[in-house]
């Protein structure tokens, strides 16, 4: 029990303010984490956080060649995408479609874990307590007050709970996403 | 040599690879710790990835094709070939590279096969593998996975079953024991593909499996692999007041699985293209096999769906514009698959034989009938005397039964993954056991269809040691050396030939068999040839029984054996009187010796694998 003389209110905000940036700044959540098993900060690590660059990384390229490479190879996505599709019927276009999706389905299955991010139907009402995960939850319309929030399920988003990527040997070429094919 | 602590299963088949194991310490009764091992390989140039099934395929890249860094696999240094999914892709664009069915070649009489015969249709410049090193490329693989995986426990130190068809003949068992002991498998035993099914049903029923089945019965299991079928009949039986199961019979080898079917189906859909003026090259072909094998399955899987389309995928960028476009009927696939290859016929319906003809062209010799339902008329037409003499079963089956009558079946292969063909082939099966009014067999449930082989393999590692029941039954053959018949001779025509008995039916393994009275001559110096012969309907055949004459349905030429006597002590050219000797390994292969009338040393009796005979 805290015998801190801060409003219940006080304290429930100012959770909540800590609770996106400790998301948000890796710095902060670090000096969060430091006060939560009891070390006190120093004046100057609390300047040096404060003066942290919000951090945005450069995720590496290599899975995301790597995935495009596999929707190309069994789907031949980049084919299809690099097509003028102006060009065609809907039937010409459909019997292609055909390989794509069954080629990438079968990608998406055998190297993702796909899952919805709401288990509801869509259409259904929901309602968000207080402290709702914001990166899995994207609030859209009427969005005033204070939560719980009420509203109707429009998608239900996707979640990925596990990817596994063949491994790679070292200097692979990731951005050859389709060597040419010379016959002889 | 240090305890195994898994008994690890290989199904090293025709067109794939499993590999499961059992934790022998975690284990115990019916409470079996068992997975299977996934496999890593090669899936793309650079890019290795996990996978249960290991295509049984192996590419023998140009110099240039591959860069050394783009074979690497997780353990060791690139090799100058590779095995598995990347082989398989690769070989469909290339297939003057590509090594496939290593293991009917492997029991090919036609061939050499220790010689570098494969890939058949290969240029000069390729250096060709024979059916042997193939396998062994193939095990290797499976080696270093394992120890990859298990760095404390290599394989080399593990139990190790590894499965062969039933139908493998003596020669094609020593073979494939050659190729695992070069691999580094050193505790190895040999168990016959269906056996490992039954094995498979009998761990997934978790003990359950002495309510599904009593004495008298009579288990037929059906395997119908990528590329072989292999039938086996094994009965249950009662000793000491506990079931027992004893194989009673095996079938022919037949080289005729859902590889087949693939590619008839192709064929079908790839004339009506014809009809339409659009010709397919290879690579196009190869793409409609892969979407009629997918077509298939969803037209026998749901039988609400008439047609469905298959798509063949331009080969440039172009995509749309390329696409060629066609569809499956259910009518195709019921004339070509039902009709072709699961024919309603009856009981006394026989496959058209293939005539023994001189081998003019090197190629798998494929069944020549493609009904499977009038091959398994034949095996059970065949072994109508499979149970006579055996305990408990006497006057079970009528007397005017014209086949043996199973009474329950176990299905086996990525075939019967079509609901549609398992009921056909038990709707036939059933048609001909009420015309002789016999109870319609049941079906034993619980099948794995790609994984079954192997993880029952694993099992058998443990039951063998005393933890679970056991299939009985030993060589499901007997096997004799044609002698000279003591006939006079006759100008102009070859003497007659008779068969002398050197090993029973149903030798187990670990056993040897008596040495037979008669004496044959070896020449010192010189390699002596003895045509030899098997039979698997013979059960009542002991060592030294002499046939004089038999039935082409009754005893089967193998190919020869060659025994060759080593010059020391003896003068080139002496005739020294031996004995044919026969023990079954512990390996589970045959070994034959031949035995002087004095002195203690024996020579051993090679089979004669070069395909000259």
């Amino acid at each position: 029990m805290s015998d801190s003389s801060r409003s219940f209110f006080a304290r429930l905000i100012l959770a909540l303010r800590a609770f996106n940036r400790t998301l948000r700044d890796r710095a902060f959540a670090d000096g969060v984490a430091r006060l939560e098993q009891g070390e006190l900060p120093e004046r100057a690590a609390a300047v040096a956080v404060a003066e942290a660059k919000p951090p945005l990384r450069e995720p590496p390229p290599d899975s995301a060649l790597q995935l495009l490479a596999l929707l190309q190879r069994e789907g031949r996505l980049i084919d299809f995408l690099e097509e003028n599709v102006g060009a065609y019927s809907d039937a010409e276009i459909g019997g292609a479609a055909r390989v794509v999706h069954e080629g990438c389905h079968k990608v998406l299955h055998e190297y993702l874990r796909l899952e919805p991010a709401r288990t509801e139907a869509e259409g259904a009402r929901l309602t968000l307590a207080a402290g709702f995960d914001a990166a899995t939850v994207r609030l859209t319309g009427n969005v005033v007050g204070q939560p719980p929030f009420t509203g109707t399920l429009m998608h239900r988003g996707w979640r990925v709970t596990e990817i596994k990527l063949p491994k790679l040997a070292e200097g692979h070429d990731v951005r050859v996403l389709a060597p040419a094919e010379v016959e002889l | 040599m240090s305890e195994a602590r898994y008994a690890v299963g290989i199904d090293l088949g025709t067109t794939h690879c499993v590999m499961a194991a059992v934790d022998l310490i975690a284990s115990d009764r019916d409470e079996v710790v068992e997975g299977i091992e996934a496999i890593p390989q090669l899936t793309a140039p650079g890019s290795v990835e996990e996978r249960t099934l290991l295509p049984s395929f192996l590419y023998l890249p140009h110099p240039d094709e591959l860069r050394a860094e783009d074979r690497i696999l997780p353990w060791g240094e690139p090799q100058p070939f590779v095995v598995g999914e990347l082989a398989r892709a690769m070989g469909g664009r290339t297939p003057i590279r590509l090594v496939a069915s290593a293991k009917s070649w492997l029991c090919h009489p036609g061939v050499d096969r220790r010689a570098a015969i494969l890939p058949v249709e290969a240029p000069e410049e390729v250096a060709r593998v024979s059916p042997l090193q193939a396998s062994m490329r193939y095990l290797e693989h499976l080696r270093a996975a394992w120890d990859d995986r298990h760095p404390d426990a290599p394989l080399a130190d593990q139990d190790v079953v590894l499965t062969v068809p039933a139908s493998f003949d003596p020669a094609a068992r020593e073979l494939t024991a050659e190729a695992a002991a070069a691999a580094g498998l050193s505790h190895l035993v040999l168990l016959e593909e269906p056996q490992a099914a039954l094995y498979h049903w009998i761990l997934a029923s978790q003990g359950g499996w002495r309510k599904q089945v009593r004495v008298g019965d009579i288990i037929l299991v059906i395997d119908l692999g990528g590329g072989t079928a292999d039938f086996s009949l094994i009965a249950v039986t009662e000793r000491d007041g506990s079931l027992e199961l004893v194989r009673v019979a095996v079938g022919d080898h037949i080289l005729l699985g859902g590889d087949n079917m693939d590619l008839a189906l192709a064929h079908a859909v790839r004339a009506k293209l014809a009809e339409q003026g659009v010709q397919l090259d290879p690579w196009q072909l190869q793409a409609l096999t892969h979407g009629c094998r997918a077509a298939k399955e969803t037209l026998l899987g749901d039988a609400t769906v008439e047609t469905v389309p298959v798509v063949v995928p331009s080969r440039g960028s172009r995509l749309i514009g390329g696409t060629l476009r066609t569809e499956l009927t259910r009518a195709e696939v019921t004339q070509n698959l039902v009709e072709g290859f699961f024919p309603v016929v009856a009981a006394a319906a026989r496959p058209a034989s293939r005539a023994r003809a001189a081998l003019t062209k090197i190629g798998l010799p494929y069944a020549q009938d493609a009904a499977m339902t009038r091959h398994l008329a034949a095996f059970l037409g065949r072994q109508v005397g499979a149970t006579r003499d055996l305990e408990g079963f006497a006057g079970r089956l009528p007397e005017a039964a014209t086949f043996l009558h199973p009474t329950a079946v176990l299905f086996n292969g990525g075939v019967f993954k079509a609901p549609s063909l398992l009921a056909r082939t038990l709707e036939v099966l059933n048609g001909w056991l009420q015309d002789e009014h016999a109870p319609p067999a049941r079906l034993l449930e619980g099948a794995d269809l790609d994984l079954a082989v192997a993880r029952g393999a694993a099992y058998y590692g443990y039951v063998r040691r005393g933890r679970g029941v056991r299939i009985r039954g030993g060589t499901a053959r007997a096997y004799y050396v044609g002698v000279e018949s003591a006939m006079p001779a006759v100008p102009g025509m070859e003497p007659p030939i008779e068969a002398l008995c050197i090993a029973p039916f149903g030798m187990e393994e670990g056993t040897s068999a008596a040495l037979p009275p008669q004496e044959v001559g070896l020449v010192v110096g010189e390699p002596v040839r003895f045509r030899f012969f098997g039979s698997s309907v013979r059960r009542a055949d002991h060592v030294g029984t002499v046939l004089e004459r038999w039935m082409p349905d009754e005893v089967e030429e193998l190919e020869e054996i060659e025994a060759t006597l080593p010059t020391e002590e003896r003068q080139s050219g002496e005739v020294v009187p031996v004995r044919l000797h026969a023990a079954v390994t512990e390996v589970g292969t045959l070994r034959l010796e031949a035995v002087p009338r004095i002195g203690t040393e024996t020579w051993k009796v090679e089979f004669d694998v070069r395909g000259e005979g």
